[in-house]
Parts: structure tokens; sequence; C-alpha cells
């Protein structure tokens, strides 16, 4: 063989991988991954990183590579990476995009690529109503969803009187707001406190005085942190029921210990879940992680398995692919159970709910009961989606 | 609200105030002596919590806790002070703020990188873990040893500043810290000293906040804040001031989340008054500031100026 030859069989090879690298599918992931919120974003990412790997590093059977990138949970960052995502490196999805502010500054340029974008920890509730787009889905829930099923649970419970409490921005407004949706109940006073207040003894003292016989709390991350375990040292735990959503979750817990024993929380996902698929997901993430997964590495998780599903169902045509994406929603296997996306794009899907107990000198949660079955948002009738 | 719900708000209020004296009492005698803006005294007291929480895990013992965590922040504020602080007191405040802010951002990636974003978790010690009984309010007794080590630490430092040597050169330096220096005082060592205590009792507000709060990055900005409130409200340099207006502050602020919500239903509709009372209650102390800026520029208890 000739010099030349050499060079054009070499040139060959390197224009054959390009080619190759050229048809490999390329997904952008975004989410909050430093700032106080960090670890909800990290859960997503090891969520579906962990799918991609058990499936051998290929989604929809093709080479794939994933773009990580953090959008520190600022609409303006998270506009400009899906920017570049779609415009710069031509991502055939995004999933992720983080929490509901975030998500709705980027609906404009997700909305007009056409992209595939499977948000995995928002569901704000114009995009599941009038503003729902047919490329934009939630692999999470709608957000009222978690809080509709612990008023449900209240109610079924018979509680008479209830104490509200959440921070004072729009989420928290709407955890209350799907609370009191299923709840029929006397509410005794509904308490907004400032959002990322780290002190909680003035509203601790005010809710003693009101004498409630269930306490109903929408706190977040540290917020969360810092109330339940000020709860409990004002003696209040074993003695006020507590219901609260995203408040004792996976992420908090290890944090929270024994101050959490009690507490009873709604929503569609926790690692004690009793699925084949989800024993199965939890024993991986463990073992590669060396932590519990939390629901929002479980709708990580579910996005990669949908996200696989969808692109061999559209066999590589990105116009299939959001059709695709929809109808493998309902036929893949989620950890959380039956799962399908309503018309809006929403989860339609059960919401269970756990109590935190001890076990030895640790806690952990068990399943107490499934407030809401195959429920899908109350936003629903407000889409236009074929 | 019944007389005996106003006592229990008027203790937490009291509380709140005593752990923000802790950070204040270092943050205002930084400031007024050596004319330092220290934004990184929050990562101080981040220093404190992580060093309380990591000691506490791993030997059980809250006092070795406390102690752990005041020694840790000692050595490290006087690192900094050696290191970076002592090399930026002739230049300007913006200098200052950039550089102490560049601190913050640093402490904060470092404790992320090292012990991750999940939380440290932190147990009240046993002794202090239950309630005493207050006119039918449950009241955590942990939240009483708080109030009798800030006013511990309110006394000693009060002793220290009035009483010793030590003392009369902080004063003296409060006042005048060129002409303490012209008469032949190290002021190098005497900052250097007064840096390394506030750094120590930032760390001990760490430990103390612990059980209370989430110990985790970022958690001294947000208490920082108030503490420059605090500072500006009883004079800059004064520690007595910083232990009336902490106190202040923390009453202000505590009645003013509980007041000032129930006072708006009585005067607007219920969805208004729930939405603009705590962001109302929030912005009051920042109020409280501006009022007293207006009418005492150099604060409610200034060390006094000739």
């Amino acid at each position: 063989m000739n010099r030349n030859t050499l060079r054009a069989t070499a040139l060959a090879a390197l224009l054959a991988t390009s080619a190759l690298a050229a048809q490999a599918t390329t997904i952008g992931l975004m989410a909050p991954l430093s700032g106080p919120q960090a670890l909800v974003g990290q859960d997503q990412v090891d969520g579906f990183m962990l799918a991609v790997e058990q499936l051998g590093g290929k989604l929809g059977g093709q080479a794939t590579s994933i773009l990580k990138e953090d959008d520190q949970l600022k609409p303006e960052v998270g506009q400009q990476i899906v920017r570049k995502l779609i415009d710069k490196d031509k991502v055939d999805a995004i999933v992720g995009l983080s929490f509901s502010n975030v998500l709705m500054g980027s609906l404009p340029r997700l909305a007009e690529s056409g992209v595939v974008a499977i948000a995995t920890n928002a569901g704000p509730s114009p995009i599941a109503g009038a503003q729902c787009k047919p490329n934009v889905f939630s692999m999470a829930w709608q957000n009222d969803g978690a809080a509709e099923a612990m008023g449900k649970f209240a109610q079924d419970r018979g509680i008479k009187r209830v104490y509200l409490m959440a921070p004072n921005y729009q989420a928290g407004k709407d955890m209350l707001a799907g609370f009191k949706r299923y709840y029929k109940g006397e509410v005794v006073d509904e308490v907004y406190t400032q959002v990322n207040q780290p002190d909680y003894s003035a509203e601790i003292a005010q809710l003693q005085s009101a004498k409630p016989d269930a306490l109903f709390v929408f706190y977040p991350g540290g917020m969360g942190i810092n109330f339940v375990k000020q709860m409990s040292q004002a003696g209040l735990s074993g003695k006020l029921p507590l219901y609260s959503v995203f408040t004792v979750d996976g992420t908090t817990l290890p944090s929270l210990g024994e101050t959490a024993a009690g507490a009873i929380g709604a929503a569609m996902y926790d690692a004690s879940l009793d699925t084949p698929e989800n024993r199965k997901f939890v024993t991986a993430f463990e073992a590669k992680y060396k932590r519990t997964p939390s629901l929002y590495a479980a709708a990580g998780f579910d996005a990669a398995n949908v996200l696989d599903l969808g692109l061999r169902k559209a066999g590589g045509d990105p116009k299939k692919l959001a059709a695709a994406v929809k109808t493998a929603g309902g036929e893949f296997k989620s950890v959380r159970g039956p799962f399908k996306f309503g018309a809006n794009n929403m989860p339609v899907q059960n919401y269970y709910a756990f109590e935190t107990v001890r076990v030895g000198s640790k806690v952990a949660t068990k399943q107490i009961g499934m407030p809401l079955a195959a429920h899908a948002d109350s936003y629903a009738a407000l889409c236009k989606l074929p | 609200m019944s007389a005996a719900l106003l006592f229990v708000q008027l203790l937490n209020g009291l509380q709140y105030g005593v752990l923000l004296f802790l950070l204040a009492a270092g943050l205002t005698l930084v400031f007024g002596i050596m004319s330092f803006v220290n934004l990184a005294h929050g990562s101080l007291y981040m220093v404190g919590a992580y060093a309380a929480a990591l000691t506490y895990g791993a030997t059980g013992s809250f006092a070795l806790a406390v102690l752990a965590a005041m020694v840790t922040a000692l050595v490290v504020g006087l690192l900094l002070e050696l290191t970076i602080v002592s090399r930026l007191y002739r230049r300007d405040h913006l200098d200052h703020v950039l550089a102490t802010f560049g601190l913050v951002m640093f402490f904060n990636e470092l404790v992320r990188l090292v012990w991750g974003p999940q939380p440290l978790f932190v147990q009240v010690p046993e002794v202090l873990a239950g309630t005493v009984q207050l006119f039918g309010f449950n009241y955590p007794s942990y939240r009483f040893a708080i109030i009798a080590v800030g006013l511990l630490v309110a006394v000693g430092s009060y002793g220290l500043i009035h009483k010793t040597r030590v003392g009369m050169l902080i004063r003296a330096g409060a006042q005048n810290p060129q002409l303490v220096g012209a008469l032949g005082v190290n002021i190098g060592l005497l900052n250097a000293m007064l840096f390394g205590v506030g750094a120590m009792l930032a760390g001990l507000a760490g430990a103390m906040a612990g059980p209370l709060l989430s110990v985790q990055s970022g958690m001294g900005e947000p208490v920082l804040i108030t503490t420059l409130v605090v500072i500006v409200v009883g004079g800059i340099g004064s520690v007595n001031g910083a232990l009336y207006a902490a106190l202040i502050v923390g009453v202000v602020d505590t009645l003013g989340r509980v007041l000032l919500p129930l006072a708006l239903r009585q005067v607007a509709e219920r969805s208004v008054a729930d939405a603009a009372g705590p962001a109302l209650a929030s912005m009051l102390v920042y109020l409280l500031m501006a009022v007293v800026l207006a009418l005492r520029p150099h604060g409610l208890f200034p060390a006094r100026r000739s």
C-alpha cells in the first residue's frame, strides 16, 4: 500500500466516524446544579444518567451524547442555555428544564423550535392549560397534583380543622389552592411566610395558639428542614399531625432524621414504593450513588426511558418525535407505577401518601394510601391540543 | 392576641436578637475600628456551623462541638486576617467588598465541593431537647440556651471593653485609630486580635444555630444582611449599640411577621392582606434602618466620637 492510499484510507475512516457522529443523538440536560436547590437538580441528572448507563450509553439505539447545563435556578440563564442547545448544539431533545419559573422563561423558544422538551421538575398551570405545547411534556407532575392528593387524604381522614402554611410566592399559593380544591373542612388560618425564611419560631407560636387538628405545609428544600426541625423542637411532632408536599422527601430526609417521624406527605413517587421496576431502580441507584433516590431522581430516570422509547418509535425523524414521546409515555414502565401523558402532555398518574416512620434508630418512609388514582390535573380542559 | 402569646413572641424576638448580636459584635468592631467591610463574616458563621455539625456527629458531645466551632472559626479568621484582610485595610471600601465577596463565593463553593449540597444533620443536644411549659405554650429549651449564651457573651464583652486595658484600646481605636497607632500601640496586633475574636463569635453563632437551621453552603448570606442592618442601627463600632440594636431588630422582625398580616386583615381584604403582609413584614427591619439613618445618621447608640 503506498502512502497516498494509506492517507485516503485514514481520511475515509475519519469521515466515516464523523458521519456516524453526526447521526448520533444529542440530548441537552438542564437542571439547577449550584445554589441551595443543587441537590434537587443533581438527583434529576443522576437519575437520567443511570438510565442512559443501563441502556448502554444509547438512547433510541443510537450512541448518545448528553450536554449537562446548570441553569442556577435563574430564568435568564435558563433561556440562554435553551437557546444555545437548540441553535448551536442542535439537540434532539431537552430534558430537565428546572423549576417552573425557569421553564416558563424558556417556553417561547421551545415552542417556536419544536424541539421535544421533557420537564422533570415542573408542571406549571399555564403549560397544563391554555399555553400547552405539542412538544413540551412534564415527566414529573402538574404542580398542584401532590397538594390535591394531600387535601383529599385529609378530607378522607375526616380532619375537621386544618392550618395551612407556605412561602409567599406563586408555587406556595398554588399548593394551598390545590389542597383546598379537595379539602372541604374548616381552614383555621392560611399563613404565608417569606421565601427562604430561616426561623419559624413566631409562626409556630401562632400555630400552637390556634390549636388546629392538623397542619398542611409546603416548604421545599432548606425551608422544610428548618421548619420541620423547629416544629419538632417545640414538641409538636407526634401531637399535631403534619401533612406536607415537597417538604419531607428523599432530598431532605437525611438532614431531618427522626425529627420528621410521623410526618405524612403526598407524592407521585417515593423510594419505598413497591413495584418491581422501582425495586430494581432503587437498588441500582443506591449501588451507583450511595444514597436513596428521591422523586426528582425518579422523574429523571423515567424521562430517559420515555425518550429512549420515543426515539425508537420516531425512527430518526425529528418531526415525529413529539408524537412518539406522547405514545411512549403510556407504554414504558415507569418506576412510579401506572403512567401516561394526558391530552395536555401532563402526567396522568397515581398520587400516594407516605408516612415517615422510625425503624430502629433511623427513619424510613412507608406507603399508607393512594388518595388519587390515575389523576389528571384540573387545567387540561383549557388546553386546545388535538 | 393573648398576653401569653405576646410574651412568647417577645421571647422569640429576644432569642433571634441575641443570635444576631453574636454576629454583629464582631462585625461592628471590625467595621468601626479598622473601617473594614467584611462580607465574609457570614462565611465564618458557616465555618462554625460546619465545624460544630461535624464534631457533634463524630463525638456526640455538643460542648466539644461548640468549642470546635469557636476554635475553627478563630483559626480561619486569623488566617484570613494575616493573608488577605490585613493587606486591604488601607484600600477603599469597594476593594474590601470585592475581596470579601470573592471569599464568600470561595467558601460556599469549597463547602459544596467537600460536603456536597446536602445539608448536614444536627440534632438538638439531648439535655436541651425538651420543651418548657409557658402559659400553655411549649417553648423549646434549646432556645432558652441560646438566649443564655447570647446574654453571657454580651456581659463578657461589656466587661472586656469597659473594664480591661485591651478594652480601653478597643474603645480608643473605635474613636481615633490613627492616634492610637501614633501613641505606640501595636495597632496591627490589635486588629488581628479583634478580627479573630469577631470570627470566633461568628463561629459560636453558627454552632448555636446548627440545631435550629439547615447547615448548608450559603447559609451565611441571609443572616449577614440582617446583621449589617443591626450594626447600622446600633452605630458602627459600638458593641453596646450592637446588642441593643440586635434585640430591637429581633423583636421588630418577629412581631412584625406576626402582627402585620393580622393588622392588615383589619383594613384590607383577606387575599390582599395575606399577600402584602409577609412582603411588608420582610421590609420592616430595612424601614427601621432607613428611619434611623434619616434621624440619627450615626446610629442609635454610636461609639462616641469627638
